[in-house]
Formats: C-alpha cells, structure tokens, sequence
C-alpha cells in the first residue's frame, strides 16, 4: 500500500500464499518476455528505420533452428505453468478431514450462512482463523459465485446442485465476501463481510449467537414433517430403502447401474425421485418439488449426512 | 498514377440507393457493411462512455442499477455480434479477399448481398430490445437467469443474435468457396497472402460453431417462452448445459473476432518493413491450429462453475496449447522487422501498437488459463482487461490499421498521415490508461458487471474512466478525417505503399470486376526482398500538391 493505493490484494488464508507465489513467478516471467519483445521491436524500428546506415546483408525469412526453439521453449513453458496451476486447483477437492461444514445459500440478493449449532447469519460469516471451512454452497433462483479475494477461492452456486468451496482462514481481519457470477439487478450489492476470528473468540461468538438446534436436528424434524419417515422409517409398511449410513455408499439402482449416494444424488432422489430408483424398490416416492426450499433441502441433507459414521469413502464428501 | 478513367472505377458504376442496395459487386457490400458496423461501434462505445462514467464513483450516481445492467449488457452483445465477429471479415473482407486471390468477385455475389440484409435484419431485432427497455443479462445469456428471472427484452436481443448468425454463415460459406475454387493461375495455398489464410480459418470456425451458437439461443426463447425446461433444474434441466453449448461457440467466436486481425497485421508489417513475412509457413499453419485448438477449450470459462476440477485440469491443459500458435505468431511478427527498411506510415503504427497490445493480452491469457490463478481472478476486472486487450487493443487496433492500409483501395483517395498518426497515438496511450488498471483491480478482486463498488478501488476505476475519455477521441479522430478524405483526399495512386499483393496490382479504386486482365502469379507473397519493386514510394505533400 502507498498513498492509500492498494496495489495487492491482502493474503489470508492457507491458499493464499501458494497461489500467489505462482501469480508473481508467472508476472515475473510476463514482464521478462513483454520488455523482450518491446526491446526487440522498438530496436529493430529504430535500428532498421528507412535510411539509416545499418547493414542489410544476410537477412533471411525463415529459419527452422529459431522456429523449433522458440516453439518447443513456448511448449515447455506453458507445461510448467499448467502443472503448477492444476496442482494446485486440485487441492479444492480434497479438503481436510474435520473441517467445520457451513450450509451457505445465495438468493437474489443475499448470502445466506448457517454453522453446524444452528447459528445463521446474512451477508456475515465468521469462521475461526486456522482450521478448514468447507462452505457447501446452493441457491435458490440464479447461479451465484461465493468469491473472498483475501482467500483467493471462488466457487459458483448453481440452482439444482451442491457445490463446495473450502478454506483456512489465517490472519483474523474482516475481509470482502462478493458475488462474483452477474444474478440481476443487485449484483453488486450481495455481499458482506467474512470475519475471522481467533478459535476462543469464534467460539464466543458461536455461544452468543445462542446455541440454536443443530442444522441435523432440523433436517430430522423436517424428516419427520414431511412425512419422510413414514416411509424410510424402521418400522414402515411401505417398503422403502432405509437411508441409515446411506451417504457415501454405493447405491444399486434398478437399471443395473451404481452410483455414489453423494448429495447430488440425494438431492436429486428429494426432488426427481423417479429419476434413479434403488434397486428391488417400487417407484412410488412423490417429489418433494416445490414442497421444500433450497434451505429446507440443505437441512435434510445434513439429516441424511448425519446418519452415516464419519469420514464416508474417502473424498466421497467434496464430489 | 492510374490512368484509367475515374468513370471506369466501382464508385463510379451508378450512384443513388437502387445502384447500392441493390448491388452485387463484393466491394459495395463491404461498404454497406462498413458504414452499418461504424454505426453499431460507435452505438456500443457510446454505452462503454456511460459505463466509465458511472464507475468514477463508487457509488451508483448517474443511473440506477437496473440501467447499468442494460448498459454493460448492450454493450457486450453490440460489440460482440453486430460489431467484433462481423468487422474485419465483413469489411476488408468483403473487399479483398476476391481481389487478392485475382477474382471478379466471391463465388456467391448474391448470398453475399443476402448476408447483409440478413443483418440488418438481425439488428432490427437487437435495436428493439435497445429501444424498447433493454436487455439485462449480460452478453452471456446464462441460465436461469435469461430463462425465468431477467426482465428485459431478452428474447428479442436472442432473436437478433441468432439471426445474424445466419449472416455470419452466409460469409463464412461464401468465403470458403471462394478460396478454395477462384484462385488466380499460378497463386498456390503456399502463395496465398496471410489475410487469405486467416480469413479461411475464420470462415470455417463461423460455419462450423455458429450453429451451436443459434441452438442455444432458440433454446433460451423457447424456455423463456414456453417453459420447456432444459436449462431447469427443477423441470430436469441444467443450467450449466447452457454454460457448455454457449462457450461451445463463444469460445471459438473470439478467434473468429482475432485471426482477421492477425492477418491485417501480416500485410502491414512486411509492407512497412520492407521484408518478407518471417517464418510464412508456420504463420500460416499457426491459423489453422488455432482455428482447431479453438473449439477444444471452451471449458475453461468454467473453472469454478461446478464442473468437474478433473475436466478444469484438461481444459487448462488445451489451453496452454492453443496459446503456442499465437505466440508463434508473435515471434514471427517481430522478427519481420528484422534488417527491414522500417517507416511508419500511420497503418504501420496501428500494426505496431496491436503487437503491443496483443501480446499484453495474450500473456494475460496465461494466468487465466493457469488453473489455481483462474479461481483467484475469474469474473473480476482481469478477465474484463484481458479480453478487452485482445478485442480491442487487438482486433480494433488492427482493423484501424488496415483500414488505413486499404483506405486508398477502397475509396482512392489518401488521408491525412498527421491526423492519422495522432489518432493512432492516441488510441494506444488512451487504451492502455483505460485497461491497464483494469488488471490490478482485477487481481484486487474486483468483481465484473459491479454498478457499485468499495471505494478503495476508486483510484484505478478513475484512471480507467479518463483513459476511456481519451480512447473515444482516438477513435472519433479517424470518422473525421477519413470521411474528409473522401471529399478532398488527394487522389490515391494504384499502389501506393509499394506493396506486393494482387490488390496493389489494380487501379486505386478498381474497376467493377477488379481486373482490367486476368492476373498469373509466379511469385510467393511478401516478395518484398525480389527484384522489380523499386519504384517511388507515394508522397503524400507532393501529391496534395504542397
């Protein structure tokens, strides 16, 4: 900063360095190849310019010893500047085992947060400096973009699936949340503010907020309103597929094939329930459509999450 | 100076609306074109102008939120469809390509009248919506928010778009056929000028991704309309399917707006320079690959849109790759320069100053495709600056650049090279000063498509709002001279920077059917370094008569 000019965004948290450290190397060798460039250019206009006395002879159009290096050298280049951006995006997938999971939702035009204790919060997240955040994030009307330029991380969330975005926080501040995907006509309003706080003050800060019901608690009563339970129950007439230890497992599916019950399935099964039948099972699920919002769902899921011991399949949890 | 009779010349074969509207010669058209698409790029600019204005302040003080949206949106699909994917090939295009490949005409002079009243058709549709309220999407279209919750005329606007499409295909086929069966006697692929080339690339990628482009507008009418749901979740849909079909041929689009460029700066450079084209073959091949690469990489608009971070590695990877060629072009270009005999006519300055530009947006590309820099900086004003370095600092500086190279072609009549080299000057220093600090402010985190903003990104948004000022000008300098030219210009010689293609070779305008004598050609282009082009160079003071 000089003059009240901010020249570079602030760094904090885990990914922040790392990501920089690859933006200056890539800047260091932007600049090194453009002043190249612009010293050759502007020295052959000057040196060649009509009339002046430099010597002609010997010129030639073509050579293929220069055009292979600087071909292969471009290649090699590109190469490692891939590597290293893949290398670390891929990271995104993999978040640590015992992260915090904060339900965010989007919504024309406003985020909106709930902590594992119930606790929720519009356009504020406070999350604890040094320990993973994943905010599995949903919205209810257009696509938005969970964006925190000190975190260097950006996710879309997209109406009709789940998506994640994970962090650790490690400078405590207040840093900008904006929306970073163009949702209409208050775009530029629907953001906030993340704060992070030392582990003891979040702590307080969770306590203050009240301990509410846990987002599970919710999603079990929700099961139970719906009516969810009559039929997945333990002691249900209808035959319906039990769902305890459902997430994270395999599921076989009357057309032969497998899949993963990961959220995008059970969200699915809510809400298109005919889509993909479990195997030896009628389809007579109604849709819950239109019954249950973005929120609803979110809380359901955490229900169904809850069901299955920790730490399903590995990586299972971030698809 | 030619001696065939001013009366025997295009301009002069019938004047009045029938004998233009109504025309089929490929040089009327390129003019029916030139002054429609001057028309929509100064309507589009005139939306950028209040863009920066609002954006000086961080608050939203000169319109409301829902107007700005309008105005970034209209901006975008103006310049995108009814200026940038039309503008080189449509224009110097038009004009050309038969006249460098020694042709009477396109192989098709009606369907090439046809696209442009396919056109302007199109853009009754787009000024609609324009005239009507708006259109308040962005030029992305992306669902479900053109689907079921924008409230602008966007159907209208995706009908526009989609109909030009047509246009755009009636081109692309028309120039395809062209090259491939009106090539003069002796002028081998080998020989073809580097504008051909590129225009040949071009016209494939118009043909092949612009329908995809044109399914997934109707797409978006007909679920705006009738609820048909493909893009709905709830009815079964994805919204991100839309994402794929758009970039599909959004992607390949911005090589539609660029290999032209590529190709005026390639007749420029050698001219200018005196010297072949360094390195012709691999400039050449280099369109085509990327014209290829192009279609391969549109995943990577979607690094963080929920697509698989498996699918982002590969599309960053084919990302990586299709920056080869245009780096290749790059080097090439400046080692064209190499031992030259280099003056700086006002085409030549463009020329320059898009090398410049192109290159500062091309590395900028880099960083976008580098995965992990991507999730930083997508959708901020780094993506805004890079792809407005390479639209504009780019594709527009180059289609000044040959505008002025052909001006005396088309018109037969020269300009003045003061005027022209302070509009060039100030279109550089003017550009630079408007995006360049769009950069650090995307990597600020400054979101795009923001009607407010925090105020500590004011002072580059206020650098950026007076470098637009000083853009328009360089942009407002040419409308006036050059449109002064063409009633007091001095009378344009056939050939008067001394270049070597076949253009060069008629009279300044050409006859209506472009060759008084069919044309053989025995030698590669850019015979710059060959024996028999000695002669006087054009001197603008003696002949203005000064």
């Amino acid at each position: 900063m000089s003059f009240g000019i901010p020249f570079f965004p602030q760094q904090a948290s885990s990914a922040a360095g790392s990501v920089d450290a690859l933006f200056y190397t890539l800047l260091a060798f932007a600049i090194a190849l453009g002043l190249s460039l612009t010293f050759l250019v502007v020295g052959y206009a000057v040196k060649y310019r009509v009339g002046s006395p430099a010597g002609r002879t010997g010129e030639r159009a073509r050579s293929l010893p220069l055009e292979l290096t600087w071909t292969i050298a471009s290649l090699v280049i590109a190469f490692i500047f891939f590597g290293w951006g893949a290398v670390l995006f891929v990271r995104r997938d993999h978040p640590p085992p015992n992260a915090i999971e904060i339900a965010g939702l989007g919504k024309q035009w406003m985020w909106e947060f709930r902590h594992p204790g119930g606790q929720r919060e519009i356009n504020e997240l406070h999350v604890p400096v040094g320990r993973a955040v994943v905010v599995s994030l949903a919205s209810q009307d257009v696509i938005h973009s969970f964006f925190v330029p000190a975190f260097r991380v950006k996710q879309d969330a997209v109406p009709g699936r789940t998506t994640h975005v994970w962090f650790i926080a490690t400078e405590p501040g207040r840093y900008h949340l904006f929306c970073a995907q163009y949702c209409g006509t208050q775009h530029s309003e629907m953001g906030g503010w993340v704060t992070a706080m030392a582990p003891e003050q979040y702590a307080s800060w969770l306590e203050s907020q009240g301990e509410g019901e846990t987002l599970a608690a919710s999603g079990e009563k929700l099961f139970q309103a719906l009516g969810c339970s009559g039929c997945h129950g333990n002691s249900s007439k209808v035959r319906a597929p039990s769902l305890a230890g459902i997430f994270g497992r395999p599921v076989a599916l009357a057309n032969q094939q497998t899949v993963i019950a990961d959220e995008r399935y059970l969200r699915d099964s809510i809400l298109v329930p005919n889509k993909e039948i479990a195997a030896g099972y009628e389809p007579v699920m109604p849709s819950f459509d239109g019954l249950v919002d973005e929120g609803e769902l979110q809380m359901l899921l955490a229900y169904l999450k809850s069901l299955s011991p920790r730490e399903p399949a590995k990586n299972e949890a971030v698809r | 100076m030619s001696v065939s009779a001013a009366a025997a010349n295009y301009l002069g074969e019938g004047s009045g609306p029938r004998a233009w509207l109504l025309t089929t010669d490929h040089k009327r058209v390129a003019w029916l074109y030139l002054v429609s698409l001057t028309a929509f790029f100064f309507l589009g600019g005139a939306f950028a102008v209040l863009i920066r204005i609002e954006l000086a302040t961080p608050a939203g003080d000169l319109v409301s939120d829902d107007v700005y949206n309008r105005l970034f949106s209209l901006h975008g699909i103006i310049m995108v469809w009814f200026f940038l994917v039309p503008s080189i090939p449509a224009t110097l295009g038009n004009f050309l390509l038969p006249l460098m490949i020694g042709a009477r005409d396109l192989a098709f002079p009606r369907l090439n009248l046809a696209s442009w009243y396919v056109f302007i058709f199109g853009s009754f549709f787009a000024l609609f919506s324009v005239v009507a309220g708006g259109v308040d999407t962005g030029w992305t279209f992306y669902t479900p928010l053109s689907t079921l919750y924008a409230n602008g005329f966007v159907s209208s606007a995706a009908l526009g778009v989609f109909i030009v499409g047509f246009s755009t295909i009636m081109t692309g086929i028309n120039f395809i056929v062209t090259v491939h069966t009106l090539r003069a006697p002796g002028l081998t692929w080998f020989r073809l000028p580097i504008f051909v080339w590129t225009m040949y690339a071009t016209a494939l990628v118009m043909v092949l991704a612009t329908p995809v482009l044109a399914a997934s507008l109707i797409l978006i009418v007909l679920e705006r309309v009738f609820g048909i749901g493909i893009f709905n979740p709830r009815l079964g849909g994805d919204p991100l399917l839309f994402q794929h079909l758009f970039w599909f041929y959004s992607h390949p689009a911005v090589y539609i707006m660029i290999l032209p460029g590529m190709g005026v700066v390639s007749e420029v450079l050698p001219c200018f320079s005196r010297r072949p084209l360094f390195g012709y073959k691999a400039v050449a091949l280099s369109s085509m690959a990327i014209a290829v690469f192009g279609f391969l990489v549109w995943g990577h608009h979607m690094f963080v849109s929920g697509q698989s971070a498996y699918a982002g590695v590969v599309f960053s990877f084919l990302s990586f790759c299709v920056a080869i060629p245009s780096a290749i072009k790059v080097f090439n270009w400046s080692l064209t320069l190499r031992k030259g005999e280099i003056s700086f006519e006002t085409s030549m300055l463009y020329a320059l100053f898009f090398l410049a530009l192109f290159t500062f947006g091309g590395l900028a590309g880099l960083f976008l495709a580098a995965l992990a820099i991507d999730e930083h900086v997508h959708d901020t004003y780094f993506v805004v600056a890079h792809f407005h370095y390479i639209m504009v600092g780019g594709m527009v500086t180059a289609y000044m650049a040959g505008l002025h190279f052909w001006w005396p072609k088309l018109t037969g009549r020269m300009y003045s090279e003061t005027w022209g080299r302070i509009a060039a000057t100030v279109t550089f220093l003017g550009f630079n000063l408007t995006f360049f600090p769009q950069y650090v402010l995307g990597f600020l985190g400054m979101p795009r498509r923001y009607h407010t903003y925090p105020p500590e990104f004011q002072f580059w948004h206020v650098l950026s709002s007076g470098g637009a000022v000083v853009l328009a000008i360089g942009y407002l300098l040419p409308l006036f001279y050059l449109t002064w030219s063409l009633f007091r210009g001095a009378r344009a010689p056939d050939n008067p920077w001394q270049a070597t293609g076949l253009e060069w070779q008629t009279s300044s305008p050409p006859p209506p059917h472009n060759f008084e004598t069919m044309p053989v050609v025995t030698r590669p282009a850019y015979a710059y370094d060959m024996k028999g082009l000695e002669h006087e160079r054009f001197s603008p003071h003696l002949e203005a008569g000064q």
